[in-house]
């Protein structure tokens, strides 16, 4: 399969067998994210890291990433100290971005933005997340975590917890996974439910989502459950999001009943939705995951540029 | 069935078989009336074999493929016949092309067609009948396309 040169936008964009090859070789990526061997396939190489928003986790792995390939990285964590500030385009600054580095990552706060930044750069674009759009490193990274976990994807009992509306990482999650043909769950309060799309996404692949609002209910077959964090700016006032929040916090009380295997996942940052009590068990795979971003990069990195693997 | 009077145009145009209501949509893309320079015709609500249409008639003026194109968004079974000396001298289907540039604009606030970048807005046609189309870049749906024809 030949990515060399390819853009990575959207989850959409790329067919099963594509998401195989990357996670097969992101799999092989793990001895060199863990600095217990050491690659230089991508010598030579700059990457362009643009941040145009916050982000501790995407851009350190990424940065991270690039580095353990032997590249090197450019760029900035912070637009302010851009010319962006003082009204560029962001065309024109993808156009300096293509001409001083070999790979573009960018994170930007439009919907959007990286789409448009592929249409002005030569090199490939990667996309750190656009907006409320897409975000396709990190689902690639929770498939990686969710196949490595549990040797396949296919065939796993997967909750979807919290922020289903406007969570920017469960939309593609959903018909990502329904690509393999799980079993979901989607569990939000009402005001926050998984759209009608993404609901039609996930049909049009074959799988029917189940619905509740009964966290406990739903946890009970689960082999994965994975939480995302509910923001205060979504409702409308303190009382009703103390109350949703407490409803969906998972603890150690909402796991007695669950499966010994179950793993709990989330995109992290985390607030209170899980219970650091649950750190230490063995359910906890946020932070693996968190990890997993290094190797998953380090292969789409590889292959985009054309680094032997 | 009684026939409509409306008087014989020599040259011009027929808009036929418009989504019925939807004719002032049609004449808004037209900029009719601020860019008027001969008469046109309006029927709305019409009977036609197909369930009520409505019609327009413009005189002295064919249309370009942008127009035709952002009637096909609003009116999908409409035709389009040039009249060339009283005559139906073609007919033409509306059909949308598979992709639309720089008709329609992207009803997402925060979407980066709708900055300051040196891009039209373009949208994928994902069916013409209705018309559903999403955006190139944010791949949202616009939510009333009639309100976003530029
Ligand atoms: N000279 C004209 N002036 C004004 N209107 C005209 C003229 N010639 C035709 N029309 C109108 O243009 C439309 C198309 O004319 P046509 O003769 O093709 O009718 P039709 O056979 O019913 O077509 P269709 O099958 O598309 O409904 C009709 O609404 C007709 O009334
Ligand atoms: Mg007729
Ligand atoms: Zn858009």
């Amino acid at each position: 399969m030949d990515f060399q040169g390819r853009d990575i936008i959207s989850i959409k964009d790329f067919s099963k067998n594509e998401i195989n090859f990357i996670l097969n070789n992101a799999e092989k990526m793990v001895v060199y994210a863990k600095g217990k061997k050491y690659l230089n396939n991508l010598k030579g190489h700059i990457l362009s890291s643009l941040f145009f928003e916050p982000s501790t986790r995407t851009r350190l792995s990424f940065e991270s990433s690039m580095n353990r390939l032997g590249g090197r990285v450019i760029g900035f964590a912070d637009p302010t100290a851009t010319s962006q500030k003082k009204g560029e385009s962001l065309a024109d600054t993808i156009r300096m971005a293509d001409s001083y580095s070999d790979a573009i990552v960018i994170r930007h706060p439009q919907e959007g933005a990286a789409r448009l930044a592929a249409e002005f750069a030569e090199v490939p674009v990667l996309n750190a997340g656009d907006g409320a759009g897409r975000h396709p490193t990190q689902c690639l990274l929770d498939l990686f975590t969710i196949k490595s976990e549990k040797k396949k994807i296919e065939g796993n009992n997967i909750v979807l917890l919290g922020d289903l509306k406007y969570g920017r990482t469960v939309h593609s999650l959903a018909y990502a996974l329904s690509l393999y043909g799980v079993h979901l769950t989607f569990v939000s309060p009402d005001s926050l439910k998984m759209p009608n799309e993404v609901l039609n996404e996930c049909e049009e692949l074959g799988v029917q989502p189940k619905y509740t609002s009964n966290l406990e209910k739903s946890i009970k077959n689960a082999d994965v459950l994975y939480v995302t964090r509910i923001q205060k700016e979504r409702f409308p006032d303190a009382e009703e999001y103390n109350q949703v929040v407490g409803a969906y916090k998972v603890d150690k009380n909402l796991l007695k009943n669950a499966r010994k295997n179950l793993v709990i996942m989330h995109p992290l940052p985390r607030i209170t939705e899980i219970d650091p009590e649950i750190d230490k068990t063995s359910h906890a795979l946020y932070f693996k995951q968190a990890f997993n971003g290094v190797p998953v990069r380090m292969a789409l990195l590889s292959l985009v540029l054309g680094g032997k693997l | 069935m009684k026939e409509l009077k409306i008087p014989l145009i020599k040259n011009g145009t027929v808009i036929d078989h418009i989504t019925s209501g939807n004719a002032i949509k049609v004449l808004r893309i037209l900029s009719i009336p601020q860019n008027l320079s001969s008469t046109v015709s309006v029927a709305i609500n019409v009977k036609g074999h197909l369930g009520n249409k409505d019609i327009v008639k413009v005189e002295n003026r064919e249309l370009d493929t942008s127009e035709v194109d952002k009637i096909a968004l609003i009116a999908p079974k409409a035709t389009i016949n040039i009249i060339r000396n009283y005559e139906v001298a073609e007919k033409h289907r509306v059909e949308l092309p598979s992709e639309i540039i720089g008709i329609v604009s992207c009803s997402n606030p925060t979407c980066v067609s709708n900055y300051n970048e040196p891009v039209k807005s373009r949208f994928k046609v994902i069916n013409k009948d209705p018309p559903q189309i999403t955006c190139y870049y944010c791949e949202r749906e616009p939510e009333d396309i009639s309100e976003r024809i530029i």
